[in-house]
């Protein structure tokens, strides 16, 4: 039996449910319509950034030791590709590698503070000042310690992701709501259920903000270390050409270095939009 | 009928001992029978909530006892069910789901719910059904309105049954026109399953549609002024609410409202 059928208070939204992120629209004029301003209009920008970069290196005679022209190393990037290829791997590898296990004891240390309230007003201070730390400062320790080569790179980028995960999820989890926590204990909920169906959740979002951080740092820490203290990689490469004076070869690096860095950027708003979808309100 | 809520001279001070402790109910008696609909009404700050939590047993009494089903009330008690003036729904759960949470964390239902989860998911729907929420399962609390949310959040404090629903101004919050009408859905779901209720409300109106029995405490420390007997029939409809027999009650109530603020004129 439904007493209001027609209940004079309305859903703020009606019809269909919002399009989920990663579903096209495939209607062709609509497509034809957000096609220029969408991807013709910023494409044409970056390449009238190039042209007038060639342009400019040619009509002012720049040595390419200076400034190389983007011909000159988008061709070393072509006829190198293998070698740098392989060193592009090295860095993508140690930043996955670092950033997974910094990440995961991050959550792991964070969720268990933030769900003792008093574990967390013991431990966080401390945290906070370890967390001022640039984790960069760290390498030549890790040297020391460990010798030069690829895991330097990825104990830096594990270290970076560590703290900012950490302190966040912490303080995310640590949140709670008074009501809710009435209901709960009225239910008999156990703190693992608590933490499970409530907290958990409710942290989703501040974790992927951390996520966000985190690989953007991991990248970087992998990078410095990579300049510092290792025999392959794409710092390595950087580190190489500009030693040799060769230039082009760093720019070639670069560009590699910005494909890599919008690619982390991008996989991580994917999987934050999958997974918190329900924190952003759509139209 | 047999009593389900027994306070007994029940007192509660916040920070006990400490110097800034505060009396929030002194030597408040009470006794509710099984199904009867208890509204508890007074000025803001009274210790109306507070009474709420002794029976729920999430605060312990300074001292006094409170006995619920015939057992003294030590720690949290399970056979009720809650809802507050804001929804407190869980943002990433479909309104089916936000239903379904109590089932999932008390006992019995918690041993049950793997294997039952189809009988659970019916007795859900049929539950927002009731309430008017037919074909909004699936729909995230921010899709919803401020009622719909709302109706959402009874329907999570009844799912598991329980033989008590504890209600702090559950309707405050919304237009009056939406409150009106949650009052008739609540008044139907009462007279269907026929649970004890304690409604805690500033809204005499509210109190003199939905209760048997109204308390009226005093200014904090809040003790039980007045008890009284609402004789009027059921299902009550706004159309109730202008009879003469409501009109004078409310009349009278407001007196004692006026009283317990410690002013003696009444506005």
């Amino acid at each position: 039996m439904s007493v209001y059928p027609d209940a004079s208070d309305k859903p703020m939204v009606s019809g269909p449910r919002p399009r989920l992120p990663g579903s096209f629209r495939l209607a062709w004029p609509a497509f034809l319509k957000n096609a220029v301003p969408d991807i013709l209009l910023p494409a044409a920008f970056a390449v009238a950034v190039l042209v007038l970069w060639e342009l400019s290196v040619r009509l002012f005679d720049v040595p390419a030791f200076v400034l190389p022209g983007p011909l000159q190393f988008l061709s070393v990037l072509a006829n190198r590709f293998d070698a740098i290829a392989g060193m592009a791997m090295q860095t993508v590898r140690s930043t996955i590698i670092g950033f997974a296990a910094g990440v995961t004891v991050g959550l792991t240390i964070g969720g268990l503070i933030g769900s003792s309230r008093s574990l967390y007003d013991m431990i966080n201070p401390t945290l906070i000042g370890f967390n001022a730390i640039p984790s960069v400062a760290l390498i030549p320790l890790f040297v020391v310690w460990f010798g030069v080569g690829p895991h330097v790179a990825v104990l830096t980028s594990a270290m970076v992701c560590f703290f900012p995960v950490t302190v966040i999820v912490a303080t995310a989890i640590a949140a709670s709501s008074p009501e809710l926590d009435d209901v709960l204990r009225s239910l008999g909920a156990r703190k693992i259920d608590v933490l499970l169906k409530v907290s958990i959740p409710r942290a989703m979002p501040q974790f992927f903000g951390s996520i966000k951080i985190a690989i953007t740092g991991a990248f970087i820490g992998t990078i410095v270390a990579e300049t510092v203290a290792a025999n392959s990689g794409i710092g390595y490469v950087m580190v190489v050409a500009t030693n040799n004076m060769d230039v082009p070869l760093a720019f070639a690096g670069l560009i590699v270095l910005s494909a890599m860095g919008v690619f982390f950027y991008i996989a991580s708003r994917i999987i934050e939009t999958r997974l918190t979808g329900w924190a952003y309100r759509r139209e | 009928m047999s009593t389900l809520v027994d306070l007994d001279r029940v007192s509660l001070t916040y920070g006990e001992g400490r110097r800034d402790s505060t009396p929030a109910l002194a030597e408040t008696s009470l006794r509710i029978s099984e199904g009867e609909f208890v509204a508890v009404v007074g000025p803001s700050g009274c210790g109306k909530s507070s009474l709420l939590k002794l029976v729920s047993g999430l605060h312990r009494a300074s001292s006094g006892n409170v006995i619920v089903a015939e057992r003294e009330v030590t720690e949290p008690i399970k056979i009720v069910g809650m809802a507050f003036q804001n929804a407190n729904l869980l943002p990433w759960r479909s309104t089916l789901r936000n239903v379904m949470l109590p089932v999932e964390i008390v006992e019995p239902h918690r041993s049950r719910f793997r294997r039952e989860r189809q009988a659970y998911v019916e007795r859900a729907r049929s539950l927002l059904h009731t309430v008017g929420l037919a074909g909004f399962e699936e729909r995230l609390p921010w899709q919803l309105s401020g009622g719909m949310q709302q109706r959402t959040s009874l329907c999570r404090a009844l799912i598991h049954e329980p033989a008590l629903l504890l209600l702090d101004e559950p309707f405050a919050a919304l237009d009056a026109f939406t409150r009106e009408e949650l009052w008739s859905v609540l008044q139907l779901l009462w007279m269907e399953k026929r649970f004890t209720v304690i409604l805690v409300t500033h809204d005499l109106r509210e109190a003199l549609y939905l209760a048997d029995t109204i308390y009226v405490m005093s200014a904090r420390p809040g003790r039980i002024l007045v008890r009284h007997e609402v004789g009027l029939d059921r299902p009550r409809t706004l159309a109730s609410t202008y009879e003469p027999a409501f009109v004078d009650a409310l009349a009278t109530l407001r007196g004692h409202i006026s009283d317990a603020r410690g002013n003696g004129a009444h506005s």
